[in-house]
């Protein structure tokens, strides 16, 4: 079997825990505003088509930077769409003692045959999940990726009753996801989880939007500044049960 | 055992002098973090704050404050001087190279010529006396080299094919063990000299022994120099120093009779920083000393070598930009028996980056392990974050060649401290090496006379077929690098025969021992281009482009090829290949007084002058454009990520590199984490990967293009005024550098991840 690959990174500093070498993967369903990855969306528009072993091999050679519980994260595109890839390279990476995290916005999410069994399989191979919950309320989800939360808020609780170290991450947008009340509901939510070992606001920026001209699309959030560090520090506060 | 070191503990360093063994019977470990420091005192932000203003007004001159104009430098030709005569009482180290803060001496040994043209381009005009006196009546050490070089060796010279020669200055790289004048007292080393001197040969006067009894006996008397220096400013360095204050203040000394004597491009201090921690662990005690006493201390002697300046001439200053002297100084490593030797003198050296801002000197060099104490290399690694003015050398690979007490004597080469010194001396630029082995010789970009292309290799024929091919590239590259490995060689033979014989160093020869090593360290430029081009050459298509003369002046490449620094072994192997041809090629010949041959991959900031002088090459370098610094992977060529461009690095052998591989890495600050904590666990990660993977050396900056955009833009902001960047194998300040420069690194890879 073989994954669609859009690109590999030697060095990811805040995509799990340690240093992570980075497997992007082609396709997303989702079609959020402030994607900086716009290019890894077309399931058929792929760089590289790899065997599992192809990435661990890849990949192990930068072991010697895992001493601090660094190892491989999956991300995309969504990396659940290939689940039967996913499974396979979890699988082996766990052979060789590879930690392993899933970096995922839940989309694919579902509690019906046969993608929750693979689901179930898959997490007792992965170390981590990353989930990006991208808005609270299902009205604005819609709005900003196209699609509803509810699955993919029932994907987080899925991941709570499985026992995965979960971390949870939302894109701050200004405008968009930064105001108070949303950053309440959304720490209400997560506070009904368990596992959750990190919570993350990440700052959004338009360093991607040259990839929707690339493609011939036009960049919604063209006049959106990134939130200073205030906004980060308030929203880090809310969502973590400080404020 | 004597009063100045009670408390002392082992024999061996009684009987002899032996600092290292001093150190490794005395020393005390430091597991814990850095919540013991203290902040600057009251003396220190007052001295610093008045150096700042002096610092603000060397700049806006134009770089220099004041040049000495009357009095040839010497260890006593001063009397005291003082960061401010209204403030001396507050300095608790003293001594400065001129009568006044930041200004600078006239050094004439190395070469009249310079001397004066280096105070001529800043306003001042050199006493006409010392026309006759360096040009009739005593010989330069520039002067011996031109009687003596060859017609090639000036050719190799013009055409830049070796660049960075110190026939016009001192050639530095010979780090004085300037602790022993704080351990053993200047007395009891002449005493030491003296006898060397009786047992130097057995009466049969042959030209090694005659020129070792003069030195040794020019030592003895700098030894004395230094006592009459230290009396200027009211202190005995004769005896041992007795407490911690005492003993900073004689190893400073001894620095300063080094660089009152010598104007080296690179003046190390050495490894000082465990060696004084023994002094203060002894004072505290005894209750004679507080951690803010300790700090202001330390504080004190790293102002002292914030201010250290040499007068350069122009092309001086585009080949090492930003007023960079090398006083590089040495903390933590791994003892033999395995002990960390990392003190809470470390921590302090890195302190006074938080005390006293950022700054490129002292060169703050940290020895790495990933065995060091994670304490330590968290602090280190925080302070790289917020400062970017660490460099980081790897201890485990240095250690089972030099031991466990060797300093850096340069940007990143290694020394046995006290026991060894370099023959050191500019680059190979190996990439003009390959065009001439295209071009059958000739040079891409000097002209002769009468405007034809100047015959600067041997004269083999050149390639002429349209498209490159890899085995007669290969072929002609072979008798190209032979002939520049041979030439290189003798010309720094010539110039290190005649700096001993010109510009002896006696004051830093005093504090080695006499009976030393000596190795001869070479260098190559042009690294990552060689290897791209070789690579282009061997897996795409290379078609050249030619000009009137037949002479390659470009090239066109078509099809993929692998690159260096993307952690692809094809491309890697040409490097390690490269390398390894090269120091075996440099080893066949004779080096002056047997030095042992070694060589290096690091280019300071010579790789933009090196570059210029350079046509384009078959990477797709264009033409007088820039070389990748070091060994740093070219601009560009990077595209797999930050491990992966340090893996290829890594795969390096350092046995064939003694002398130091240099890699300069840009990391955003988003890229490490999104906090301080993270990002300088994230470095630490990073390091401890590289290091274990063998790497060598790593110079850390972690700042965005923007700043650097915004710096150039607004030099003057306040917060610029300090901003240090690590370049290769120093830091220096980035509004210092030239505008070249400056773009020069704004156009380095920076990793950052979408």
């Amino acid at each position: 079997m073989k994954g669609k690959i859009h690109s590999l990174e030697s060095f990811g500093s805040v995509d799990g825990p340690g240093l992570r070498y980075l497997i992007f993967f082609q396709g997303c369903y989702m079609r959020c505003k402030y994607c900086h990855n716009a290019d890894t969306w077309d399931p058929n528009h792929f760089d590289m088509e790899l065997t599992a072993d192809e990435v661990l091999d890849k990949a192990e050679r930068f072991r010697s930077y895992w001493k601090n519980g660094g190892g491989i994260t999956v991300s995309g595109g969504e990396a659940l769409l290939q689940i039967d890839f996913l499974l396979e390279l979890f699988k082996k990476a766990h052979e060789r003692d590879i930690n392993t995290c899933l970096d995922t916005s839940g989309q694919p999410f579902t509690r019906e045959e046969p993608f929750i069994s693979k689901f179930t399989e898959l997490l007792k191979y992965t170390d981590t999940v990353m989930l990006d919950i991208k808005h609270i309320d299902d009205e604005e989800h819609k709005k900003l990726t196209g699609h509803t939360n509810k699955n993919i808020l029932d994907c987080a609780k899925f991941l709570s009753d499985s026992g995965v170290n979960i971390w949870i991450r939302q894109v701050l947008v200004p405008g968009i996801t930064d105001n108070d009340e949303y950053l309440h509901k959304t720490r209400e939510f997560i506070a009904t989880l368990h596992n959750v070992t990190k919570i993350e606001p990440l700052r959004y920026h338009s360093l991607g939007a040259f990839k929707w001209k690339e493609l011939g699309m036009k960049y919604e959030l063209e006049d959106v500044d990134s939130p200073d560090d205030d906004a980060l520090q308030n929203a880090s506060d809310i969502l973590n049960g400080r404020k | 055992m004597r009063d100045e070191w009670r408390g002392f503990k082992g024999t061996h360093w009684v009987d002899d002098v032996s600092v290292r063994d001093f150190i490794q019977d005395n020393y005390t470990q430091y597991d814990g973090d850095e919540s013991f420091l203290a902040d600057p005192t009251d003396a220190t932000n007052k001295l610093w704050g008045r150096l700042q203003e002096l610092q603000k007004a060397e700049r806006d001159k134009g770089g220099v404050l004041e040049c000495e104009t009357e009095i040839v430098s010497s260890l006593t030709s001063y009397g005291p001087g003082y960061i401010d005569e209204s403030m001396k009482d507050l300095e608790k180290i003293v001594g400065l190279q001129t009568d006044k803060p930041l200004k600078r001496a006239f050094m004439p040994y190395g070469g009249i010529k310079m001397a004066q043209q280096a105070a001529e381009q800043y306003g001042y005009h050199v006493n006409d006396k010392y026309d006759q006196i360096f040009n009739e009546y005593h010989k330069t050490h520039n002067q011996a080299v031109f009687d003596a070089y060859t017609d090639e060796m000036k050719v190799a010279r013009h055409t830049h094919i070796v660049t960075g020669l110190p026939d016009t200055y001192g050639r530095g790289r010979i780090v004085g063990d300037y602790r022993r004048v704080a351990l053993y007292g200047i007395d009891y080393l002449i005493e030491k000299k003296k006898q060397d001197f009786k047992n130097c040969g057995h009466g049969d006067m042959t030209d090694d022994i005659i020129r070792l009894r003069e030195e040794i006996t020019m030592q003895i008397r700098a030894l004395n120099g230094m006592k009459d220096m230290a009396k200027i400013y009211g202190f005995d360095i004769s005896q041992p120093a007795k407490n911690a204050q005492e003993a900073i203040q004689w190893l400073y000394f001894g620095y300063l009779s080094a660089i009152k004597t010598q104007n080296g491009a690179a003046m190390s201090v050495g490894r000082i920083s465990t060696f004084l921690d023994i002094y203060i662990e002894r004072d505290m005690k005894e209750g004679t000393l507080t951690e803010s006493e300790a700090q202001e201390l330390i504080d004190h002697l790293t102002m002292k070598f914030r201010m250290v300046k040499f007068a350069r001439i122009e092309s001086y200053n585009q080949l090492f930009s930003g007023d960079p002297v090398w006083a590089t100084l040495e903390m933590a490593g791994i003892g033999m028996d395995g002990r960390h030797m990392v003190t809470k003198n470390d921590f302090r050296f890195l302190h006074t980056l938080e005390n006293m801002g950022p700054s490129p000197e002292p060169n703050l060099t940290v020895l790495y392990s990933s065995q060091l104490p994670d304490t330590f290399k968290k602090y280190a690694a925080k302070i790289s974050v917020i400062t970017s003015s660490i460099q980081y050398e790897n201890d485990d690979v240095m250690k089972p060649i030099w031991g466990d007490d060797y300093s850096i004597c340069c940007c990143v080469s290694a020394t046995q401290t006290g026991k060894e010194i370099q023959f050191f001396g500019a680059r190979a630029n190996l990439a003009k090496a390959l065009l001439y082995a295209i071009n059958g010789g000739k040079d891409e970009k000097h002209k002769t006379k009468d405007g034809k292309p100047m015959q600067c290799g041997p004269e083999i024929a050149p390639i002429t077929s349209e498209y490159l091919d890899y085995d007669e590239v290969m072929h002609k590259y072979d008798i190209m690098l032979d002939w520049c490995a041979g030439l290189y060689v003798n010309i720094l033979n010539l110039i290190h025969y005649m700096h001993d014989k010109y510009y002896y160093e006696a004051a830093e020869m005093a504090l080695i021992d006499t009976d030393l090593r000596r190795t001869f360290a070479t260098g190559i430029a042009g690294f990552s281009h060689v290897i791209d081009s070789l690579s282009a050459i061997k897996y795409a298509k290379v078609k050249v482009i030619r000009d009137e003369f037949g002479l390659a002046t470009g090239f066109e490449t078509t099809g993929d090829f692998p690159k260096y620094g993307n952690d692809d072994d094809r491309a890697d192997e040409i490097g390690v290949w490269l390398l390894k041809e090269f120091i075996t090629k440099i080893k066949k010949y004779h080096t002056y007084r047997n030095s042992e041959p070694t060589t290096s991959i690091l280019t300071i900031t010579s790789n933009v002058v090196y570059g210029k002088a350079t046509g384009a090459t078959p990477d797709g370098r264009e033409a007088y454009k820039p070389f990748a610094p070091g060994a740093s992977p070219s601009y560009g060529a990077e595209t797999s990520g930050l491990l992966a461009s340090l893996n290829s690095v890594a795969k390096i052998p350092y046995e064939y590199s003694l002398d130091g591989i240099s890699n300069t890495q840009t990391m955003s600050p988003d890229a490490l984490g999104h906090t301080d904590e993270e990002r300088a666990k994230t470095l630490v990660s990073a390091m401890d990967g590289y290091f274990d993977n063998g790497a060598h050396h790593l110079n850390v900056n972690v700042f965005g293009t923007d700043k650097l955009l915004d710096c150039q833009a607004h030099p003057d902001k306040p917060e610029y005024a300090n901003f240090t960047i690590r370049v290769s194998g120093y830091a220096v300040k980035f509004i210092s550098l030239t505008k070249e420069q400056q773009d020069d690194v704004i156009a380095r890879t920076c990793h950052k991840k979408l």
